[in-house]
């Protein structure tokens, strides 16, 4: 409890996650538990209509995929996270094209950055998104913070 | 676009939050009981994070007028949503300013989201393509 973070887990990267195969029932019931309704999230028609082969997956979809992906880092024992003290710092999205229904899409975790301050631990991840045959889709940055013991 | 969009009220129940959870796999006990948020110094349950930003993409793509419009999305989660267990549940309100038109044509929004007038968010913005 309260030791800092294993600093060697900056700049390793993890071999390729399997592949998720992107559901048009799980972008359904991802839009609907945000409320989205734009017509591209539930009917294929809708977004064929803007050049997708099928519905669209609202913006932070892809933290679906890549916060199971990214428990190959952060759940390591090695690394010392207290996962019962953690709270979400910052999250950033940079997207190559939305994710569509019928990808089949792969996870590659990195560690950015680990850094201490005022008794708090910072680890930001990233995760690079990519189709099978390795085509970008969207990358995907994390920063957890463990917050310090209390005094 | 203009330069300040029209702002935008979600209303955020614990039904959200069980919805939420199962649709995006995040099940920390946080976001649905009482008893482990107050255990670990929460004023009780709290919205996940992640649903909050997912508001806010909610807010930035019917701004854009646009499901895909959506470049670069980044927050900061400087505090706590917290949901009460009633039926009104709580509010956050999203606003954005354009801060510029980059030279690709993309306009870059800062963002503000709100919880009972307290700025739950920082630093967040997103860069939308142009159509």
């Amino acid at each position: 409890m309260g030791m800092p973070l294993d600093q060697s887990f900056v700049g390793r990267s993890w071999p390729p996650t399997e592949p998720y195969l992107v559901g048009r029932e799980k972008i359904r019931e991802f839009a609907r538990a945000i409320g989205a309704t734009d017509a591209a999230y539930h009917d294929p028609a809708a977004a064929r209509a803007l050049g997708y082969p099928d519905v669209v997956a609202p913006p932070t979809f892809p933290v679906a995929i890549t916060m199971a992906a990214s428990r190959q880092v952060i759940a390591d024992p090695a690394l010392g996270l207290d996962y019962t003290r953690v709270v979400h710092g910052d999250q950033r999205f940079a997207y190559t094209r939305p994710v569509v229904a019928g990808d089949a899409l792969v996870c590659v975790n990195s560690v950015d950055e680990i850094t201490s301050r005022g008794g708090h631990e910072f680890i930001t991840t990233r995760t690079e998104v990519t189709t099978e045959a390795g085509e970008p889709v969207v990358t995907v940055w994390s920063k957890l913070v463990q917050r310090g013991e209390e005094h | 676009m203009a330069d300040a969009l029209e702002p935008k009220t979600f209303r955020v129940t614990r039904a959200d939050l069980v919805r939420y959870a199962g649709a995006s796999g995040d099940f920390n006990p946080i976001h649905w009981s009482d008893r482990v948020a107050t255990g670990v110094g929460l004023p009780g349950v709290i919205a996940h994070g992640m649903f909050t930003m997912a508001l806010v993409g909610r807010a930035v793509t019917e701004w854009a007028g646009a499901p895909d419009a959506v470049v670069e999305f980044s927050v900061r989660f400087s505090r706590p949503v917290p949901v009460p267990d009633t039926d009104e549940g709580t509010e956050v309100v999203v606003s954005a300013t354009v801060k510029e038109v980059t030279d690709e044509g993309h306009t870059r929004l800062s963002l503000t989201a709100t919880c009972n007038g307290d700025k739950v968010l920082s630093l967040a913005q997103a860069l939308i393509s142009k159509r």
